[in-house]
């Protein structure tokens, strides 16, 4: 059935309309790996540090917050992956037949793999949550209370990381992560049409150095803690 | 036949050409023996040489598109070698010449391969979805009668040009056959963009965006993924900044008609 192009489900039903959501909850999650990113790295200030951030999350507008910003994220991962696969199953079918041979002057690694990468990060993220967040077995339960009385994160990621298969698991999706955002976050730009032929350089470079920075970023915590040098 | 290897202004190739009787055929590649193919030649004049030469021995010759042969009219197609309209940068099948190839080399010829795009016969494809999304554009209003006076509507000379440069685009479909997802967002981004950068492109701006992607949509053309494929395949040149804009106008055109 084909709706009105100025209605929202015309919107939702058009390709630049998908790849427009697609782009939109990117760039809540690209916030999300930013902000994540910074507080995770108070690990290397200290436990007290760390701790009384995890607090501040729990605790900051009554606890409502953390529920507020749980639901733009999961209600952001949901929408992504829903229009993503859509887009992608749209573009398997309109390609039939490929060629022969088949040749690649511009597109980038990791703008061909955007779905892999992007599932791969999906399998992360539910392991992730499990682990970290439901706390699922890795006997975290078991770990005293911090000196203010609070849950002891800073203990629970030394215990966490402190499995050498545990943190291989994390580099390798930090990996896929960054893969998927040197060609997103670029992307990003072009599809919510901010790009122009001067600043498009720029934004590649944004795109590049954001996702190192991922990389080397979230990396640095199970490294640290496998090397011993947060204890 | 003689080999004639060796000769500086003389080829021998291997051509893979793609034969399909019609749009359910399923299609196969024939491989040709080329001996003798001038470097001087264009493409379409080795194909027109190899044409003779089948019907000479009674064969069906392979239908091919073409018209002006002179880089203007878009109707040449052909994926060689799995680049639309082959090695040379900015340039179009018809004027690309036999010099670009080296004596001994293997060509593949396919057609232009898309859903949108059903070939009809060999590398011949039907590329009227194309015209169903001029449609899908619509008309601009312009006072007819005499001719307006020429200064009546100033526009900035960096308008002009770009629009001019949107303008180049000759409509082939060699960016849908360069993109992976069989997009045609570099066409449409060109077509509407040069209407929507004018000022008389503006009475229609909105219904125009829409009106396009929306034909795009339905004649089942794939999703850009952002790649710039088609901008490296294009004969024309077409910058991918005009798919940028055409992003924003449909995003605009959208908020315009639904929230305002
Ligand atoms: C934290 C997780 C994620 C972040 C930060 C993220 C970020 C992004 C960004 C910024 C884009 C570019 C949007 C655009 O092209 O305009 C993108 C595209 C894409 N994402 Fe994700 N993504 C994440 C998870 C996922 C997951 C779980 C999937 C699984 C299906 C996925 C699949 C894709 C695909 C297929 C594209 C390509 C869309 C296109 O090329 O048009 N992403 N992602
Ligand atoms: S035949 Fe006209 S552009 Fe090639």
């Amino acid at each position: 059935m084909s709706s009105p192009a100025n209605s929202l489900c015309g919107f939702l039903a058009s390709s630049i309309g998908r790849k427009w959501i697609v782009a939109f909850t990117g760039l809540i999650l690209v916030g999300f790996i930013a902000g994540h990113l910074t507080g995770n790295l108070l690990v290397f200030a200290g436990q007290d540090a760390l701790n009384a951030y995890a607090a501040f999350l729990h605790n900051f507008l009554h606890g409502g917050a953390i529920w507020i910003a749980r639901c733009v994220l999961l209600g952001s991962v949901v929408a992504h992956i829903y229009f993503t696969i859509l887009l992608t199953r749209a573009n398997r079918a309109a390609r039939e037949q490929r060629y022969a041979v088949e040749v690649t002057q511009k597109a980038s690694s990791g703008s061909k793999w955007m779905i892999l990468s992007g599932l791969l990060i999906l399998t992360f993220v539910i392991f992730h949550l499990l682990h970290y967040t439901v706390r699922v077995g890795a006997g975290f339960q078991d770990l005293p209370l911090d000196s203010e009385g609070h849950f002891d994160v800073y203990r629970m990621l030394i215990l966490g990381f402190s499995n050498v298969w545990v943190s291989t698991f994390y580099v390798i999706s930090i990996a896929m992560l960054s893969w998927h955002l040197s060609h997103g976050v670029s992307s990003m730009f072009q599809t919510l049409g901010i790009s122009t032929p001067n600043t498009r350089q720029l934004f590649d470079r944004i795109a590049l150095g954001f996702s190192v920075l991922t990389f080397a970023g979230y990396t640095s915590i199970p490294l640290a803690v496998l090397t011993g040098w947060v204890a | 036949m003689v080999s004639i290897k060796g000769q500086p202004n003389l080829l021998h190739l291997t051509l893979k050409i793609w034969r399909q009787d019609g749009p359910d055929d399923k299609g196969h590649f024939v491989d040709i023996d080329a001996p003798g193919i001038p470097t001087s030649a264009s493409f379409l004049e080795m194909l027109d040489i190899i044409n003779e030469r089948l019907i000479g021995e009674g064969k069906d010759p392979v239908a091919f598109d073409h018209d002006c042969r002179e880089g203007i009219c878009g109707m040449c197609s052909l994926v060689i070698n799995g680049v639309a309209h082959g090695p040379e940068k900015a340039t179009t099948t018809c004027q690309l010449h036999m010099r670009s190839f080296k004596d001994g080399d293997t060509i593949h010829i396919e057609p232009f391969r898309a859903k949108a795009f059903p070939v009809i016969k060999d590398l011949a494809v039907d590329r009227s979805a194309f015209d169903s999304i001029i449609r899908g554009g619509g008309y601009i209003s312009v006072r007819t009668g005499a001719a307006p006076e020429a200064n009546n509507t100033p526009i900035p000379k960096p308008v002009a040009d770009a629009a001019f440069d949107a303008a180049a685009c000759i409509g082939c479909g060699a960016c849908v056959a360069a993109c992976k997802n069989a997009s045609a967002m570099l066409f449409v981004a060109a077509k509407a963009g040069q209407l929507n950068s004018l000022p008389q492109g503006q009475a229609e701006r909105t219904a125009r965006s829409l009106g396009m992607v929306q034909a795009m949509d339905k004649a089942g053309f794939g999703n850009c993924t952002n790649q710039y494929e088609c901008e490296a395949a294009c004969p024309k040149e077409i910058d991918r900044s005009w798919i940028t804009r055409l992003n924003r106008s449909y995003t605009a055109a959208f908020a315009r008609k639904s929230l305002l």
